[in-house]
């Protein structure tokens, strides 16, 4: 067998990961390393920053420059590194309690500064390495350690909050529609600017163990039967986006300057420029 | 079709994701819980059990095959 060239952006070291059977986070970790490979960019040149969690473990497997840091602080970071050195292509990696909950003011200023990083949010809709807790992003009326007869809080929609908190790229897709994944990151990462997607992930060990819905290969294909291509969700009748039904795909696209751009004109006035 | 599977065995947790999108049933999971394929004749090399797996644990490659010459 020809060795994948994808393989040369893990850490070889490091795995196997330590996710537990059937994770998806494996499979966006991977779609992750293959946009950046169709990408071109350099293991040189490429900053990996993640929060805490699951889906933040992803850059200890990841042969780049890597920061793992606080709990939902994963973008100040980035907002950091990026505004140190524009120069760098800078990939941040978060879960949904990390995003949403606490780090969920920060995930707004990022969208609102508009700076240019791909923001890739694994939503396992649950607290999966601390046990299980509802998150969230826990759908309305699943179970959680801390909703044992169904959450009754109302989910966040992270494309949603992205567009509205001014994210100029919005997209999201699933573990199973993995090239669509791959092309979906990609795109974002040409976006300049805060490019926000989605990938919803399987946790079988805290949420579909808990909510009964069956092994991993059960949970995907669920994302198979009730994802919907936003195209086709958009000429969808509203009787018919019922029960578990979500779109997928690109939902928001536009140009807008960018945070590193916006602050380069404070420094021309400043008399600071480094151009 | 001939495929060539390469299965990195200390990698595979035995999820059975690979095994449940398979289309022809070519995998299996072992008594120790990890895959093995059953029946690689029926392999049609499509590639869904190595796009799926989280455990970059099971490669598929196209083996072309040599034609028989008709004499």
């Amino acid at each position: 067998m020809i060795e994948r060239s994808y393989e040369k952006y893990f850490r070889q070291n490091r795995l196997p990961h330590l996710w537990c059977p059937g994770c998806g986070n494996g499979i966006v970790m991977k779609a992750i390393v293959q946009a950046i490979e169709k990408k071109g960019w350099s293991q040189d040149n490429t900053v990996i920053v993640s929060g805490i969690g699951c889906s933040s473990r992803a850059s200890g497997y990841m042969d780049f420059d890597t920061l793992h840091t606080a709990h939902g602080r994963a973008i100040p970071f980035a907002t950091g590194v990026k505004m140190a050195n524009p120069n760098l292509n800078v990939v941040v990696i978060t879960g949904d309690g990390d995003c949403t909950a606490i780090g969920g003011n920060h995930f707004i200023h990022g969208c609102r500064r508009n700076i240019d990083l791909t923001v890739v949010l694994f939503n396992n809709n649950i607290y999966g390495m601390t046990g299980g807790q509802a998150s969230p992003m826990t759908p309305l009326g699943k179970k959680a350690t801390t909703a044992p007869y169904g959450s009754i809080d109302r989910p966040f929609d992270a494309c949603k909050l992205a567009e509205a908190a001014g994210a100029t790229y919005v997209a999201r897709s699933t573990a199973f529609h993995v090239q669509h994944l791959v092309k979906l990151i990609a795109d974002g990462m040409d976006n300049k600017g805060f490019s926000f997607i989605e990938a919803l992930v399987q946790c079988p060990t805290a949420y579909g163990r808990r909510n009964k819905i069956g092994d991993p290969a059960k949970m995907m294909a669920w994302m198979r039967d009730n994802a919907v291509m936003k195209t086709a969700w958009d000429k969808l009748s509203e009787d018919k986006k019922i029960g578990d039904k979500f779109p997928i795909g690109l939902f928001y696209k536009v140009e807008e300057e960018t945070y590193n751009d916006s602050y380069e004109k404070v420094r021309d006035i400043a008399g600071g420029s480094l151009r | 079709m001939k495929s060539e599977f390469t299965l990195k065995l200390d990698r595979c947790k035995g999820c059975g994701i690979c095994a449940a999108f398979c289309p022809k049933q070519v995998l299996a999971l072992d008594k120790l819980g990890k895959i093995y394929v059953a029946d690689s004749e029926k392999c049609i090399a499509c590639g869904q059990c190595e796009l799926r797996c989280p455990d970059y644990a099971i490669f598929v490659d196209k083996v072309k095959e040599e034609k028989e010459s008709v004499t």
